[in-house]
């Protein structure tokens, strides 16, 4: 299998509401990645984009009133689409664009521009639903997290508090953040005395509504190596798609997340997870979800994930540093994008740029994955220096 | 030197105006299982990876891949969609393989397009949404201001691409799933309803229903299969400004550039002798035309004379869309370009029945996402 | 920030500045009317006439539910129907104080997967509960499917107005 690198990343800041088009912030970020390993676009062999859902940006076919803004005009561009898992497969994306063999220097745009859905956001999650059998329900987005958290505590025998502590984890993390929405210092009270939205689902164990985009650029290692002198390299990935039927599943583990990191794990030539694992990101749209993914990444045991965030394992000094950026939680959540940003994150940890976000130990393996739809898609990337 | 990988299995259903009785679900079983079968393949042991293509807004539900696993056999597997039309899916099936992340993949696109109530207030939706939407046009309109400034500088006449619609209705009448095969004169393409003038209603396609699935393999898989393996020689994608304002008008641009890397791939140096058909879009009838000069299929300017001299033809020197097109068997929106690859893949075995093209041996297919896109596809085919 | 890092500013707007930067606003009319097909269609009959179906797989033995016209497991076509519920118990549930939007509800919603007697292990649906106190809802709580009178059905999952405590 071919050597593929990330060579270089950027991002906007995330906001709640960009002055600027989507088109405009998918630019800014791709310029800012081409920027940090001084390319320009003509050397640009092909683009990938990710975007959540169309009814987001209101523009149907999004991929398509993107790309000159993603810098594909008259190049090579598809548009990959796993819903919240969109983020790490355009990473992947990017990762099997250049392994086979078709193109050299790949530029991976994730972009997403929530704000432009009126009256909420939310709006464009009413049609994620069965049309016959769960639409006509009126389903609400936060009732299938709150029932897979429900079922996630009452499986393990956890509490709300055991959970909470990664929402003030991560918007600590955050607020070394240059990019971050919602950093800040938030106590576990604050976090069981906020709005309760959807039991147990309350105000601060959600990441916000955020406007944001990430890029990265790939590249096969002989183009790589003239381009840095610290690539990054792509050391596994992995996917995988549960049924449709979510009411079919045991919502407690997420099955699919460990068949993903399997997958990247067997491809990465990773036995033992959580000793060869030196930080990682987690996909954290709720702070259960961090665990939850964790759990499914083998790098603790189901149900035990909880403890290792109350012994400060998970912490950015701790023994496996989750989400040292803040993750969706405290740097914001614009869907696709912050997929990106985590592993854009793993990439200035690995080479030791993460500033003051910067974990240490000198890492030289991390993990970023993402996680989408009916609470059904894992996508895992494990890169290397 | 890229590696060697094949269609092993295609299965199609639908390729109807309506399918009321079946749900989408229903529609892309029958032709995964009629696919899985033509491979000798089992999904749930011997395919490692699934693409499917789909628009949320063409399916009517955000978030569309959710709802892709089950009746494709792809249920805890690694699938994923591409917000693109098939014959990217198709590509992205090929770069899997490459990768060497899968050995089998299965690709699948399907139109249910009878399910939507308002498609062209859903095409207008994918418009610039500040300068463009705003005056509220019908998409259509596109499609005539195009075929306006060809006429206008003299690329075609009226009357040949009405001939278009002749030579493809008349190309469906051998074909089976084509449900619009007519024998039209050119008179009556010129005489029907005006659509966006200067093009008529029968210059543009209707919408159909369809699924189409096709299994890919790795050169080490083919040998062990009791298949006849039709190769991928070539792959290219590409796309001009989305805008209106800043695209080029004259010439289909996403698919000359999709083509290049085609050829480059495949070693086509001359297209129109190397190439023995091509299924190419024809969602409207000058579109043909447009994207027979930018594929080399003709020289700038001579793809209506070669059409009225019979040269695409299904026993013309370069049989362009034998298979009836879109013209023929209908709009499959993302589906479309999986069609025509079917199509080319069905030739090169010599299993198009009625309207096989004689000793072919390397087939192009191309596919425009439509309106108001300027975004397309090339797939190289040959055994 | 570290030189190395490339975060670039965008400009957030507050909600004043949102409503009155220039922009243009748009409804799209997005209509669907979706094919039931064989198996939901089956199903949606059935809700009509108080029963609720669920389709078998010979293969694996299996009690589909939501019922499907295919075995996603085998990949085959289902074999059969079998009528399951209308009792079951509460697998996991939620209750809900928002509205899409984020208004408060006057009254919560309680959303439910409803894992039905007679399907197989693990097959539920999603439904919600009602003539229940949320305080009283728990995970493993008997439920049954309460029926609209049936001049009130109209083959659709409403037909079920909501799952009750079995008393």
């Amino acid at each position: 299998m071919p050597r593929v690198a990330v060579v270089g990343a950027g991002m906007t800041r995330f906001v709640r509401r960009a002055e600027e088009t989507g088109k405009e912030l998918a630019w800014k970020a791709a310029k800012a990645a081409l920027d940090s390993c001084e390319l320009t676009l003509e050397k640009v062999d092909a683009v990938v984009l990710a975007s959540a859902p169309d009814a987001f940006d209101g523009v149907h076919m999004k991929g398509e009133y993107l790309s000159d803004g993603a810098g594909a005009w008259r190049k090579p561009l598809i548009r990959s689409y796993v819903g919240g898992g969109s983020g790490v497969f355009a990473a992947i994306q990017g990762w099997y664009h250049v392994a086979s063999g078709l193109f050299d220097t790949v530029l991976v745009v994730a972009e997403e521009k929530m704000s432009s859905a009126q009256p909420h956001p939310q709006g464009a999650f009413l049609t994620i639903f069965d049309n016959m059998i769960e639409r006509p329900l009126g389903p609400n987005l936060l009732w299938i997290f709150a029932m897979e958290m429900n079922a996630y505590m009452t499986r393990y025998g956890l509490e709300k508090k055991d959970i909470a502590l990664v929402a003030v984890k991560n918007k600590k993390n955050a607020k070394d953040h240059p990019a971050a929405l919602l950093g800040g210092d938030i106590t576990v009270e604050d976090v069981l005395n906020s709005e309760v939205l959807a039991w147990p689902v309350q105000r601060l164990d959600v990441s916000p509504i955020t406007d944001g985009a990430v890029a990265i650029v790939m590249a096969a290692e002989h183009v790589a190596k003239r381009l840095t002198d610290k690539p990054v390299w792509v050391a596994g990935v992995g996917w995988h798609l549960d049924t449709a039927y979510w009411t079919d599943r045991d919502l407690h583990y997420p099955r699919y997340v460990e068949y993903a990191a399997r997958m990247a794990y067997e491809m990465a030539g990773i036995r033992e997870p959580r000793k060869e694992i030196h930080v990682v990101e987690p996909y954290d749209p709720f702070d259960y979800k961090e665990l939850h993914h964790l759990e499914g990444l083998l790098l603790f045991p189901p149900g035990k994930a909880p403890e290792a965030a109350r012994d400060g394992v998970l912490d950015r000094d701790g023994d496996l540093p989750s989400c040292p950026s803040g993750g969706l939680l405290g740097v914001g959540n614009p869907i696709a994008a912050a997929g990106l940003m985590k592993v854009a994150e793993i990439f200035w940890q690995l080479r030791g740029e993460a500033g003051a976000r910067q974990v240490p130990g000198d890492p030289r393996c991390g993990l970023a994955q993402a996680w989408g739809d009916l609470m059904q898609v894992a996508t895992v990337m494990v890169l290397r220096r | 030197m890229h590696p060697k990988i094949a269609v092993v299995g295609v299965g199609w259903a639908g390729f109807q105006p309506q399918t009321p009785g079946i749900s989408y679900k229903e529609l892309m079983f029958e032709a995964a299982t009629r696919a899985y079968a033509d491979a000798g393949l089992d999904p749930r042991r011997d395919v490692d990876s699934w693409v499917s293509a789909s628009e949320d807004y063409h399916e009517g539900t955000s978030i569309f891949d959710e709802y892709i696993p089950d009746q494709l056999g792809a249920a805890l597997r690694p699938a994923h969609t591409v917000a693109a039309d098939g014959l990217h899916a198709l590509a992205t099936g090929w770069m899997l393989i490459a990768s060497g992340v899968a050995r089998v993949v299965a690709v699948e696109a399907h139109s249910k397009a009878s399910d939507i109530l308002s498609l062209p207030e859903i095409t207008a939706f994918a418009l610039d949404p500040v300068v463009e939407r705003p005056l509220g046009i019908h998409p259509g309109a596109i499609a005539g201001l195009e075929a306006d400034l060809a006429y206008s500088r003299g690329a075609f006449t009226r009357e040949d691409t009405a001939r278009v619609v002749v030579k493809n209705k008349g190309n469906a009448l051998k074909n089976p799933r084509a449900s619009f095969a007519a024998r039209l004169s050119v008179e009556d393409v010129l005489a029907a309803e005006p659509l966006a003038t200067p093009l008529t209603v029968l210059d543009e396609a209707p919408r159909a229903d369809a699924a189409i699935v096709l299994v890919l393999a790795s050169e080490d898989v083919v040998k062990a299969l009791d298949v006849a393996p039709v190769w991928i020689r070539g792959l290219g994608w590409s796309q001009d400004a989305p805008s209106l304002e800043t695209r080029e008008w004259e010439e289909a641009v996403y698919a000359r550039e999709a083509a290049k890397r085609a050829y480059q791939m495949a070693a086509i140096k001359d297209p129109a002798t190397q190439l023995d058909l091509a299924e190419i879009d024809d969602t409207y009838s000058h579109k043909e035309l447009l994207h027979m000069e930018a594929l080399g299929l003709a020289a700038e300017g001579e793809a209506g004379y070669l059409v009225a001299k019979g040269y695409a033809d299904l026993d013309g020197e370069l049989p362009v869309n034998p298979s009836g097109g879109s013209l023929g068997w209908g709009n499959l929106l993302e589906a479309t370009g999986l069609a025509r690859a079917m199509e080319v893949v069905l030739q090169l075995r010599g299993e198009a029945g009625a309207h096989q093209v004689e000793g072919c041996e390397q087939g192009l297919a191309m596919s425009w996402r439509g309106l108001p896109t300027a975004s397309g596809a090339v797939a190289i085919f040959g055994v | 920030m570290s030189s190395a890092e490339r975060v670039v500013p965008v400009r957030g707007l507050s909600d004043s500045e949102f409503r009155s930067v220039p922009g243009t606003e748009a409804r799209v009319r997005a209509e669907y009317s979706w094919d039931a097909g064989y198996a939901m269609g089956t199903f949606l009959k059935g809700l009509k006439e108080g029963k609720i179906l669920a389709t078998t797989c010979r293969t694996c033995g299996r009690t589909l539910f939501p019922p499907r016209a295919f075995c996603e497991e085998c990949f085959r076509p289902t074999d059969g129907w079998k009528e399951v519920g209308p009792t079951g118990h509460v697998y996991t549930f939620s209750i809900c104080y928002v509205s899409w939007d984020m208004r408060r509800l006057a009254v919560p919603e309680i959303p439910a997967v409803i894992r039905l007697d007679g399907a197989s292990p693990g097959m539920g649906i999603l439904h919600l509960l009602g003539e229940v106190d949320p305080s009283r809802v728990e995970v493993g709580m008997k439920v049954q499917a309460v029926f609209r009178p049936p001049e009130e059905r109209r083959g659709a999952i409403t037909d079920v107005l909501h799952f009750r405590p079995v008393s």
